[in-house]
């Protein structure tokens, strides 16, 4: 058998990546392309009385100005089909009325011949508002919090069991501290962008998303074109991190600007304009109340947020979510509220709700930790959960004990002083400190296709994109596989919404969901050149059973009998055939409010559907029993910090993580993705802040130079190790995501490292120098 | 600096330093500081459209000559992503923030973005797309791809370029050194320390 997977292999996309090749949204070579150039309101409330676009229309190179008085008319999404994508701001379709409701929110596009052109006469436009006053500041708002719905994937916002309350009143010891994160910009280093091209009532975008599925079912809902008129490409994404996973108003911009002049047309954000038109993590305070016995075992954990959406949808960071099932509790109260600001609106960013949830968690566990006067790792072992005692159900796999073990011996944890403030390294104060990290593992429905072809190579077709996941990568192991092919005989190829329907990258969910129908679709191909093989008189395997043909490097054997065989390509020639085809479709999910409808009678998908019925690999994976099981990946994070006591700098010094996420499915990208999200949550601990204008509520840090995210100069040594257990439950490869459980534990980790170095506790992030000296 | 090195090129070119501020300005460039300057000196015309008038520059791209009839407001970056169709120079800021659009120009590592072409006349660019020889990877593309040094691959262009700048600079002797002289080249995905080991190896052949 070829075993590729697990294997530390080179990323199959990297030699295009290194050499320049691999092409991005804005990339496309189009003939007779024209420029976009937004512009973007410079009020935060109001409405637009008029633009000027008399100059700019006069400019050289000009082909037009789209405004709302001019522009096409959209549909509004249903937003019912999940599949169908998510427009980030269902109250606010671009250019569709005069309405202001946030600052740096679009008004006009200039459409000319170059980018220069479109660029200057959109400095000339002049707007005209009738300014209101805007409601701006977080805190100042708190008495318009309201219950929201729920949250992504229908995440339940207020959850109890017990009474939090009364535990709270006769535990031994206690803490209720309130804890503040800023607002977050994803920055991915790919500016949101996007190209479009109309070809008759036929439309072709190349669109910087996560979800080239998603893109397609809104383009056709909001523009109102049937799906197969509407093509999605995203071959090559420069970095996500939930920015790209809704669909912003660039992506509606191009294709109406097209349309309406007759061009295609390519829109690109400046980094500035990508700060407000393009997603963001939103601000959040949370009060986290924790009540132990002299035991050290927790009876209360109180977890209560307040976030912030905007007046056009509504987005809840659900931070409280893991809370109910991170650590045993007889009592436990998970709130959440909203308030409304005159801001863009917020939305996922790797590990939303997680992220900033379990940085306040994790810090509060630490103070109860000190409180107790018990070692920070023993108290989480102390309080491990051995099944999530809310939902009542069992773990699929769990070694998060392991990881504190191992990722204590790897910090030096030995070396850590319980009393703050006592260790020295020159001037330097040391520290040491940790925190949980978990995500939940989601897998939804996906399809792919397999094709073997006569000359001994096979392809697979996914609608999923990899955004720098290393998607590619992973799945031509798995596929390589499966085909009993080595990797180099495989070509995966996704990006392309004519394909199958694949995942959205987002939510940790593409390994777990599109890997089990890849791998399903290419042994469904090779049972279906068994099948000949062993029906055709010319074969040597003729007359054998399926079930004792094995494939090994292109080849179908008898068992253990090498001799008795033949070539895939042997197969297919003497029955005349270029290919062999499969499909497959595993309507397999992880959130149960998730609805896993069959596909309408006649469409593509219900093809595949018919198909995977009899695919062997598709049912052995369906009726696995998951009901009884919840699926979480699990961490623990340790940092060891130096801070400079007369100046307050901290330097980060090491990180050790350990993970437990199931089989590893490539060593090399896996460490890659932890020590990314190791990064972000660094970022969010010291430097990353979006800061609004407190009067008129405008983002003043709208560049790389205001809002700061971690540099070569300031990373840390970096471990990441790995359980490596499968999960048995979660699918055949027993793999779960990974790309949002490395923020989760971090943030909270370096806080408690601080605090051990110096002996000073700041609840509000960043943890920047002045408030550590204050 | 920058905004002399353009000045200097703007009256060699024929256009007064009015005009050409003025153009610059607006490009989005300089989107920042040209209206500090208008302000400050009373430049900025209100409401005159100027005619851009296009020149023509000879680059050495990639070791082949290229003639290019351009906007004198063209960016390097631009020109070679939006005229030359050399895709591989990023752009992730547009204004010298992030390294994506790193090249090498007569050999240093600059931001591409921050460079007029029209400054570039007689000039050596090499671009990522210049480094391997055939199917031959440079040393440090081979590097990055060993030591998995990117994962979306959009920094990767300006990260290897200035790697290569870097290396040929010979300043930095310690992994502190590497680290403080590459922190001009962002990477959100968070793959410096695959980067510092590509970049070592590369150091040590």
């Amino acid at each position: 058998m070829n075993e590729s997977l697990g294997k530390p292999i080179d990323r199959v996309d990297g030699r295009l990546k290194v050499t320049g090749g691999a092409t991005y949204a804005a990339e496309y070579k189009i003939k007779n392309l024209a420029y976009g150039a937004p512009v973007l309101s410079t009020i935060t409330k109001g409405r637009v009385k008029n633009i000027d676009i008399q100059q700019a229309e006069k400019m050289p190179g000009v082909i037009g100005v789209m405004t709302s008085e001019n522009c096409m008319m959209l549909h509004t999404p249903s937003g019912s089909d999940p599949g169908s994508g998510k427009f980030a701001e269902k109250d606010l379709l671009p250019l569709q009325n005069d309405r202001v409701l946030y600052g740096g929110q679009y008004i006009a596009v200039v459409v000319a011949e170059t980018a220069e052109q479109a660029e200057q006469a959109a400095a000339t436009i002049k707007v005209t508002y009738d300014e209101q006053k805007p409601v701006v500041g977080f805190e100042a708002n708190f008495s318009t919090a309201y219950q929201p719905g729920s949250g992504l994937g229908g995440a339940k916002t207020q959850e109890k069991r017990g009474d939090a309350d009364a535990a709270m009143q006769s535990a031994a010891f206690t803490t209720d501290e309130t804890y503040t994160t800023p607002v977050y910009s994803h920055n991915a280093m790919e500016p949101h962008a996007t190209i479009a091209e109309w070809n008759g009532d036929k439309l072709t975008v190349y669109d910087a998303t996560q979800s080239v599925m998603g893109v397609q079912g809104l383009l056709s809902n909001i523009l109102g074109i049937p799906k197969e008129n509407t093509q999605v490409y995203a071959l090559y994404i420069g970095g996500g991190f939930g920015s790209k996973g809704f669909t912003w108003a660039n992506t509606l911009l191009a294709p109406m600007a097209a349309k309406q002049f007759n061009r295609p047309v390519k829109i690109e954000l400046k980094r500035q304009q990508v700060f407000s038109a393009a997603g963001r993590r939103t601000q959040t305070q949370q009060k986290i109340g924790l009540g132990a016995g002299v035991d050290g075992k927790l009876t209360s954990i109180k977890h209560d947020t307040i976030s912030e959406t905007s007046f056009v949808d509504e987005f809840v960071e659900t931070a409280g979510v893991a809370t109910s099932m991170i650590y045993s509790s007889p009592n436990v109260e998970v709130k959440h509220s909203l308030v409304r600001l005159n801001r863009g609106t917020p939305c996922p960013m790797r590990a939303p709700g997680e992220s900033v949830g379990m940085y306040a968690l994790e810090v509060a566990m630490d103070e109860m930790a000190n409180k107790l006067k018990m070692d920070p790792v023993q108290f989480r072992i102390t309080n491990h959960s051995d099944m999530d005692e809310q939902k009542k159900k069992q773990f699929s796999s769990k070694y998060l004990k392991e990881c504190y073990q191992r990722g204590a011996e790897a910090i030096g944890w030995s070396n850590r002083s319980a009393e703050p403030g006592m260790t020295k390294q020159g001037n330097l104060l040391v520290g040491y400190g940790v925190a949980t990290a978990t995500y939940p593992a989601n897998r939804s429905a996906s399809s792919a296709k397999a094709t073997l072809f006569a000359d001994g190579h096979a392809e697979i077709l996914c609608g999923t994109q990899d955004i720098g996941t290393g998607t590619y990568t992973v799945m031509t192991q798995v596929a390589a596989d499966a085909f009993g092919l080595p990797v180099d005989q495989v070509k995966v190829k996704l990006g392309d919404s004519s394909y199958p329907k694949g995942a959205q990258s987002g939510g940790s969910q593409v390994s777990a969901s599109v890997g089990p129908p890849i791998r399903a679709a290419a042994l469904g191909a090779v049972s279906k050149v068994v099948k000949m093989a062993i029906a055709d008189e010319k074969s040597p395997l003729y007359g054998k059973k399926e079930e004792d043909i094995v494939v090994n490097s292109g080849r179908i054997q008898f068992k253990d009998h090498s001799n008795t065989s033949e070539s895939f390509t042997d197969v297919l020639r003497r029955k005349g055939l270029d290919k062999v085809e499969a499909q497959a479709k595993t309507n397999v999910s992880t959130r149960q409010q998730q609805d896993a409808a069959p596909a309408p009678d006649g469409s593509p998908e219900a093809k595949i559907e018919a198909e995977s019925k009899t695919n062997a690999a598709v049912q052995a994976d369906e009726k696995t029993d998951r009901k009884d099981y919840v699926f979480h990946s699990f961490g623990a994070q340790f940092a060891k910090v130096l801070v400079d006591p007369d100046l307050g700098t901290i330097r980060v010094e090491k990180i050790a993580s350990v993970m437990d996420i199931g089989t590893v499915m490539n060593l090399k990208t896996a460490t890659n993705q932890i020590m990314g999200g190791i990064l972000f949550g660094m970022g969010m601990a010291l430097m990353e802040e979006t800061k609004y204008d407190p009067n008129n509520g405008r983002i003043v840090t709208r560049d790389l130079a205001q809002y700061l995210v971690p540099v070569h100069a300031d990373i840390p040594e970096i471990d990441v190790q790995f359980i490596e257990k499968p999960d048995p439950f979660i699918s055949p490869i027993g793999a779960r995501g990974i790309g949002e459980i490395g923020v989760t534990g971090m943030a909270a980790a370096i806080a408690n490292a601080i605090y051990n170095a110096t002996g000073k506790r700041v609840r509000d992030l960043p943890i920047t120098p002045d408030k550590l000296i204050a | 600096m920058e905004e002399k090195d353009k000045e200097n090129n703007g009256s060699s070119g024929g256009t007064t330093r009015r005009q050409f501020l003025g153009q610059v300005g607006l490009a989005g460039a300089g989107l920042q500081l040209a209206p500090l300057l208008a302000k400050a000196t009373g430049i900025l015309p209100d409401n005159e459209a100027l005619p851009i008038e296009p020149i023509t520059v000879n680059i050495m791209i990639n070791g082949s000559q290229k003639t290019l009839t351009i906007d004198t407001r063209v960016t390097l970056l631009d020109a070679l992503r939006e005229k030359l169709m050399m895709t591989g120079t990023k752009k992730g800021c547009d204004h010298g923030q992030c390294g994506a659009c790193t090249v090498l120009v007569d050999g240093r590592r600059i931001n591409s973005c921050l460079h007029l072409a029209a400054m570039c006349e007689g000039s050596e660019v090499t671009t990522i797309e210049g480094l391997a020889k055939g199917d031959d990877l440079h040393p440090m593309q081979a590097a990055f791809l060993k030591h998995d040094g990117f994962q979306c691959g959009y920094c990767t262009p300006g990260q290897i370029c200035s790697a290569v700048g870097l290396v040929k600079e010979g300043r930095a002797k310690t992994d502190a050194e590497i680290r403080e002289l590459m922190s001009g080249n962002i990477c959100r995905c968070g793959a410096y320390q695959n980067i510092l080991a590509a970049i070592k190896e590369v150091q040590n052949a």
